[in-house]
C-alpha cells in the first residue's frame, strides 16, 4: 500500500479544532450567570432540544433565511455547509459499510478513494460511487457561485461584500481548495485504479489522456489534506469560526438566554457566530444611501472577535434596526452594540481570541466595580405635578412641532378626557437619549425624576406622542401607570367612540418610526387610526423594514449632509406610494422629513384632528396650524 | 504695563496667551464641524438644559474657542443630550457631539491622559 502519511496534516487540524471548541465552550459555559446556566441546562434536556436541532437543520445546514433575503446567495451557502455536511455522513457510512471494518476513524472516511481505489462493481458500491461525486458536484457548483461573488458581487445581487483581512483571505483560499483538491484527487485516483462515477471517473480519464495521472494523485491526496488541516488550524482566528459557534448559539438562544445590557458569555458567542454574510451591509441606510460601509455589524462583530475592543464603530450608527430584522443567524445587532457603548474599551475582561482564556480577573473585577456615585443633575429638584388619570408626557421633541401638542390638546378635549401635562414648562429629557449614548447613569438620573413626576400625579395612563421617550417609558420606567404613544391612545379613544371623526379620504402613507416599529412593536395601532379617517397606501420600507428618517438620536456624529441623503431616500421610499401625505408618528422624524420631502409630513395626531367633525354644525371644526420653524438645512 | 487710567473688569478679558487650547484643538480634530458654528444662538435657545441651568452651548462654543476651560468644566455637565439642538442648527453641527467629545475629552486632560 501507498504511504498514507499525507493524513498527518488532516489529522492535526481536526484535533486541534475539536479541542479547540470544547475548550471554548466550556470556558463560555462557567462565564454564564448562574439563572442562565440553569436555562442551559433545562434547554439542553428539555424540549427546547428538537427545536434546536431543527433550527440547527434549517439555518445552518440549509441556511433558510439567507435563501429569503438572496436565493441565489442562499444556494451558495446551502451547497457548501449542507453539501459538506452530506459529503461526510455518506462519507462516514460508505466507509463504514465498504471499507475493511466498521467503526472507521475520520480520515478514512474523508480519504475512502485513497484507501479503497478500483472500480466500483455494481450495487452499493456503485450506488455510492455515484452519490458522492454528485454532493462534490453540488458542492462545487456552490463554490463557483462564491468565486463569482467575491469578485463580482453584483452578479449574485450584493450591493456590498465584506472585506478580508491576510487570514481571512489564506483561510478562504484554503476552503476553496479543498473540493477542487478532491476532485482532483480522486479523478487522478480513479483514471490510474479505475472507479469513480459521472464525475471523477470521466475527469480522470479525460486527464489521464494528458497528464501522467499515477504520479499527479499523491500530490494532490496531499493539498486535500493540507488544505482542510490549513483550514481548521486557521479556523479559529478568522470568520469561519462561526460554523461550530452557531450551533452552540442556536442551543443558548432556544434555552432563552438573552443578550442582556452586560458583556458576558451570550453576547461572546453571538459576535463569534457573525459569518461576515454581510446581509446587514444590505439592509443599511448608511451604507446605501450615505455610503458608510465600515461601521455594520459585520465589522463591529469581526472588531470585537480580533482586537477585543469597538474601534469607535459602536457609536456610528443610527440604531434603527434594520440589521437585525435581517440577520441570518439571529444576532441582537443592536444590543450588542449598546454593550460596547456602554463599556469603556478597556472595561472588557475577554479580549482578543487568544488572550480569552486567561482572563484578567482583576480588570474585571475593577471594570465591575460600583460606579462613583457623582450626581450630574443636581439641578434636577422635585417638582409638583397635576392630578389626573392621563399624564401627557410631550418629550423634548415635541416641544419644537407645537402643532402635535395642540393637536392633542384639541384631542383631549374632543373626547372630553382630564389630563395633566407633565413637561409643559422646565421638562427633563426622558433619558433615552443619554443611553443611546451609553450613559446609564446620567440618564438614570433623569429616569428617576420624571418617574416621581408621573406617581405624583397619581395617573393611570401615560401618553407621549414621542416614541423615544415611548420606548423608555416602557422598558426603563418604574411606573404603575400604562405606557402609550399617542396613536394607540388616539386608536383606543376611537374604539370607544370619544371622537367624532369624519373620513377624509385623504390618500396617506404611514412612516413607522424607527423606535415605535421595531423598537417596541407598535404597528398595528397607527394603522388602524389612519384606515379610520384616510385612504391608507403602502410603500417600499415599512414595518419591520421600515426606513429610518436620518435624524436617529442613536447616532452622535454622522455629518447633516449624510443625514440628509438618507432622509431624503426614506422621504421618496415613501413617496412612491402616491400618498398626498407623509404621516409619521414622531415629531423628531417629522421634523427631519419636513425639509426634504416632496409632499407634506403631518403627525398622526394633525390628521386625526383635522377630521375632528362636529355633528351639529355639520362642519370642520378645527384646522391644524402646522407652520413652524423649520431648521433651514445644510 | 502702563496704565492709561482706564479700568477693566477682570472678567472681560480674554487672555489668549494664558488660555490652554489644547481642548479645542482636540474637540476640533474629533468634531470638526465646530468649526462651522456662527454662535446665532438657536441651540441655546430651544435647549431643554436651559430651562433649569445656565447652560448654553453657544457660550460653551466661544469658550471653547477662546481657551477658557475653567468656565466649560463649569457648565457642560447640564446638556442631557436630547438632540433638539443638532435637529435646529442651521449650519449642521453636530451639537451632541460636541457635548459628549468635550466631557470625554475634558475628563482624560484632568486625569493627564492625553
Amino acid at each position: 500500500m501507498r504511504s498514507d502519511l499525507f493524513i498527518l496534516p488532516f489529522n492535526l487540524g481536526l484535533w486541534f479544532i475539536l479541542l479547540y471548541c470544547i475548550a471554548r465552550c466550556v470556558v463560555w459555559f462557567r462565564d454564564l450567570s448562574r439563572t442562565d446556566k440553569l436555562r442551559l441546562q433545562r434547554g439542553f434536556f428539555g424540549k427546547a432540544f428538537g427545536q434546536s436541532l431543527r433550527e440547527i437543520f434549517m439555518e445552518s445546514l440549509l441556511h433558510r433565511k439567507i435563501f429569503r433575503v438572496n436565493p441565489v446567495l442562499g444556494y451558495m451557502h446551502m451547497s457548501l455547509a449542507f453539501g459538506w455536511f452530506l459529503l461526510i455522513l455518506f462519507g462516514t457510512i460508505e466507509a463504514d459499510l465498504l471499507g475493511d471494518r466498521h467503526l472507521n476513524p475520520p480520515h478514512k472516511a474523508i480519504f475512502f478513494r485513497f484507501y479503497n481505489p478500483g472500480p466500483a462493481g455494481s450495487g452499493l458500491k456503485l450506488f455510492f460511487s455515484f452519490l458522492m461525486d454528485f454532493i462534490l458536484a453540488f458542492i462545487l457548483s456552490g463554490l463557483l457561485i462564491a468565486v463569482v461573488k467575491r469578485f463580482i458581487p453584483k452578479a449574485v445581487g450584493m450591493k456590498k461584500t465584506t472585506t478580508h483581512t491576510v487570514t481571512d483571505r489564506l483561510a478562504l483560499a484554503s476552503l476553496w481548495l479543498i473540493f477542487p483538491a478532491r476532485l482532483m484527487a480522486e479523478s487522478f485516483t480513479s483514471a490510474t485504479d479505475g472507479g469513480g462515477s459521472f464525475l471523477t471517473g470521466n475527469l480522470g480519464q479525460m486527464l489521464a489522456t494528458a497528464f501522467p495521472s499515477q504520479n499527479l494523485a499523491m500530490p494532490f491526496w496531499w493539498l486535500y489534506s493540507l488544505a482542510l488541516g490549513t483550514f481548521f488550524i486557521l479556523l479559529p482566528r478568522t470568520r469561519y469560526l462561526h460554523i461550530p459557534v452557531e450551533l452552540f448559539l442556536i442551543f443558548m438562544r432556544n434555552s432563552g438566554i438573552t443578550t442582556g445590557d452586560r458583556h458576558g458569555s451570550y453576547a461572546d458567542v453571538e459576535i463569534h457566530s457573525c459569518s461576515s454574510c454581510g446581509v446587514c451591509l444590505n439592509s443599511c441606510q448608511m451604507a446605501i444611501n450615505a455610503g458608510v460601509t465600515n461601521i455594520q455589524p459585520v465589522y463591529l462583530n469581526k472588531s470585537l472577535r480580533e482586537n477585543g475592543e469597538a474601534n469607535g464603530v459602536a457609536f456610528n450608527c443610527l440604531m434603527c434596526g434594520r440589521c437585525e430584522e435581517v440577520c441570518p443567524v439571529g444576532i441582537e445587532t443592536t444590543a450588542v452594540r449598546m454593550i460596547q457603548r456602554r463599556e469603556e474599551p478597556a472595561a472588557r475582561d475577554m479580549t482578543g481570541i487568544w488572550k480569552g482564556f486567561i482572563r484578567t480577573r482583576q480588570a474585571a473585577a475593577r471594570a465591575h466595580a460600583e460606579p462613583e456615585t457623582k450626581q450630574a443633575y443636581r439641578f434636577l429638584k422635585a417638582a409638583e405635578a397635576g392630578k389626573a388619570d392621563v399624564a401627557f408626557f410631550a418629550g423634548c421633541m415635541t416641544h419644537l412641532t407645537p402643532g402635535v401638542i395642540r393637536s392633542m390638546e384639541t384631542l383631549f378635549g374632543e373626547a372630553g378626557i382630564k389630563y395633566t401635562f407633565i413637561d409643559r414648562e422646565r421638562g427633563v429629557c426622558c433619558g433615552r437619549p443619554l443611553m443611546l449614548a451609553g450613559k446609564e447613569k446620567e440618564a438614570r438620573e433623569l429616569i428617576n425624576h420624571n418617574s416621581r413626576l408621573i406617581w405624583a400625579s397619581g395617573a393611570k395612563t401615560v401618553v407621549t406622542p414621542c416614541p423615544i421617550c415611548y420606548k423608555v417609558f416602557s422598558e426603563s420606567y418604574y411606573l404603575e401607570a400604562e405606557v402609550m404613544h399617542h396613536s394607540q391612545f388616539i386608536n383606543r379613544l376611537i374604539e370607544r367612540e370619544k371622537l367624532n371623526l369624519r373620513f377624509t379620504g385623504e390618500p396617506v402613507v404611514w412612516h413607522d418610526p424607527c423606535e415605535l416599529g421595531r423598537g417596541s412593536g407598535v404597528y398595528d395601532e397607527p394603522r388602524q387610526v389612519l384606515s379610520h379617517v384616510t385612504r391608507l397606501k403602502t410603500a417600499p420600507g415599512q414595518e419591520e423594514m421600515g426606513l429610518c428618517c436620518g435624524g436617529s438620536l442613536g447616532n452622535l456624529s454622522l455629518p447633516a449632509a449624510a443625514r440628509r441623503k438618507i432622509s431624503a431616500a426614506a422621504a421618496a421610499s415613501l413617496a412612491s406610494s402616491g400618498a398626498a401625505t407623509l404621516v409619521t408618528g414622531c415629531p423628531m422624524c417629522k421634523k427631519t422629513f419636513n425639509p426634504v420631502s416632496e409632499i407634506p409630513v403631518k403627525d398622526i395626531a394633525e390628521v386625526v384632528t383635522a377630521a375632528i367633525y362636529d355633528r351639529k354644525a355639520g362642519v370642520e371644526v378645527v384646522k391644524t396650524d402646522t407652520v413652524e420653524c423649520n431648521s433651514y438645512g445644510s | 504695563m502702563k496704565s492709561f487710567g482706564y479700568t477693566i473688569s477682570k472678567g472681560r478679558v480674554i487672555d489668549y496667551d494664558a488660555n490652554d487650547h489644547r481642548l479645542e484643538n482636540l474637540v476640533l480634530a474629533a468634531e470638526p464641524t465646530l468649526a462651522l458654528c456662527i454662535a446665532c444662538g438657536c441651540c441655546a435657545a430651544t435647549c431643554t438644559a436651559a430651562q433649569h441651568t445656565g447652560f448654553s452651548l453657544r457660550r460653551i462654543n466661544v469658550s471653547l474657542r477662546r481657551g477658557e476651560t475653567d468656565i466649560i468644566r463649569q457648565e457642560i455637565s447640564g446638556c442631557m443630550l436630547c438632540g433638539k439642538c443638532t435637529i435646529l442648527c442651521p449650519r449642521g453641527v453636530s451639537t451632541r457631539n460636541i457635548v459628549f467629545t468635550v466631557r470625554k475629552h475634558l475628563s482624560l486632560l484632568d486625569n493627564n491622559a492625553v
